[in-house]
């Protein structure tokens, strides 16, 4: 598992930099929804990355085992309450893109931009 | 939708066992993996199983939203509650030792309850986020 | 083995993020995010979080996914072409993962039992957690009764989020906002009243609006 360096972490800045591609260079709402998703999981990579040990396992503990190492339980109780969180909080932006769509007619940003000139 | 047999059976067939396998999820989380966030989404996602199969309406008569939104607001006072009782009992805000005379017991019905006030919480604000999401009527524009 | 899986599984995830970024139809692409949530799942076993990978797996995959869809019903599934070459957003994009990636040098060797991360509080947890709690799953116990302040806040904000979505939606359809002389102005909708259930009442055509938005 040490082998692989900082492989982890470079692929965790790739999933979170096209994430962040979609969100800052798609107009269509929900493609920035699914872009924000997409980086969000990627901080969830990361931090989980960070948590795990060579060699470790989950941190649940085995019955009668004394030299068991087990992986940092911490980075999963945080990301573990991150996930419902952050899919609740992804419906309310979602709910957000439905009444833009009912008050503009549209979900696309440059139409509505462009109505607004 | 008479004519979609195979999915009303099949669904009907799974909805028990995916709400069991949800109340297991709950109860042993303790020793597994496994816990009230899991066990209330997997508990939601056999009730929006049912209303993606059965039509919203049907849900609703089994389910009704009053239910849903009492159920999203009780497990906030659950685990709140639970906070406030260990204070009551001389303890501070959420240590679960006064909760028994045995400290260990105490933090075994802590987290019991509380795993409790996080299943309820998680289930009704699922459901009712897919409640209004279903329920919405698309406006032509 | 391990290694194997892993760097399989992120490239795997490598790739639907991308085709998910070129993909112009939403339908496909909420589905290819859920595929991208399963990747992710897996990926969590793989570093021993089995309680993330659970519920990344019910939710990401289950639960996002048809709110997702139930979106996608309501405002229409296709994605217009972006009109300028994004040359911009690369940039910056490229500039901040330039950066990030010159951060991650100073990063401890993934996996490492030396790293920082497992000399403050973890070590406490994982020893003293079978005797002053008694629960062998250490991520209920964190969660639960260490950090149980902490996890109060998160299903605040689960509540929270719910009471947001249920104020934007549960009520009928919002009024529609035109452009009349250049300021924009509400209009209500006159056919419909809040109170209508969802199986009456045909959807208003707002062909008026349509026409002041010329104007």
């Amino acid at each position: 598992m040490i082998g692989l360096g900082l492989f982890n972490y470079w692929v965790v800045i790739f999933l979170m930099m096209v994430g962040f591609y979609t969100l800052i260079a798609r107009g269509n709402l929900v493609k920035k929804i699914i872009g924000l998703n997409i980086f969000q999981t990627s901080v969830f990579i990361l931090y989980i990355t960070m948590g795990k040990i060579a060699g470790g396992t989950a941190p649940i503990f085995v019955q009668g085992e004394q030299e068991v190492v087990y992986s940092n339980p911490i980075p999963h109780v945080l990301i573990l309450t991150a996930i419902v969180v952050g899919v609740a909080t992804s419906a309310l932006g979602l709910s957000l893109v439905v009444r833009i769509n009912e008050a503009f007619g549209t979900i696309e940003e440059d139409e509505i931009e462009d109505t607004a000139l | 939708m008479d004519d979609r047999v195979i999915l009303r059976v099949g669904a009907k067939i799974l909805i028990p066992f995916i709400l069991l396998f949800a109340l297991y999820v709950q109860f042993h989380g303790d020793f597994g993996p496994g816990g009230g966030f899991q066990a209330g989404v997997i508990f939601a996602a056999g009730f929006i199983l049912y209303a993606l199969v059965y039509g919203l309406g049907t849900a609703k008569r089994a389910l009704p939203p009053t239910a849903v939104y009492v159920c999203a607001a009780a497990g906030v006072l659950i685990y709140a509650g639970v906070g406030y009782l260990t204070m009551a009992l001389g303890g501070e805000f959420l240590a679960y030792n006064v909760l028994r005379h045995d400290p260990e017991h105490g933090q075994e019905l802590g987290i019991l309850l509380v795993e409790l006030g996080v299943l309820v919480t998680v289930f009704g604000s699922m459901v009712a986020i897919f409640y209004a999401f279903a329920g919405r009527r698309k406006v032509q524009t | 083995m391990i290694e194997l899986v892993d760097v399989a599984l992120l490239l795997l995830l490598s790739v639907t993020a991308l085709a998910i970024v070129r993909q112009q139809n939403l339908f496909a692409a909420v589905m290819m995010a859920g595929i991208y949530s399963v990747l992710s799942a897996g990926l969590f076993v793989v570093m021993d979080a089995v309680d993330v990978a659970f519920t990344e797996a019910a939710v990401g995959a289950g639960i996002s996914t048809v709110l997702m869809l139930g979106t996608l019903a309501l405002v229409g599934h296709s994605e217009h072409k972006p009109k300028h070459r994004p040359i911009l957003p690369l940039l910056v994009v490229a500039l901040t993962g330039g950066v990030l990636v010159y951060g991650t040098l100073d990063m401890p060797p993934f996996g490492d039992p030396a790293n920082p991360i497992h000399h403050h509080v973890a070590p406490h947890y994982l020893e003293e957690s079978e005797h002053e709690i008694g629960v062998p799953n250490v991520v209920t116990s964190v969660l639960a009764s260490y950090r149980g302040y902490d996890t109060m806040g998160e299903t605040t904000v689960i509540f929270a989020a719910a009471v947001g979505v249920l104020l934007l939606l549960a009520r009928g359809p919002g009024p529609r906002r035109v452009l009349v002389n250049g300021l924009w102005t509400t209009v209500a909708r006159e056919e419909e009243s809040p109170e209508l259930e969802a199986d009456e009442a045909p959807a208003t055509e707002d062909d008026e609006p349509k026409e002041d938005d010329d104007g």
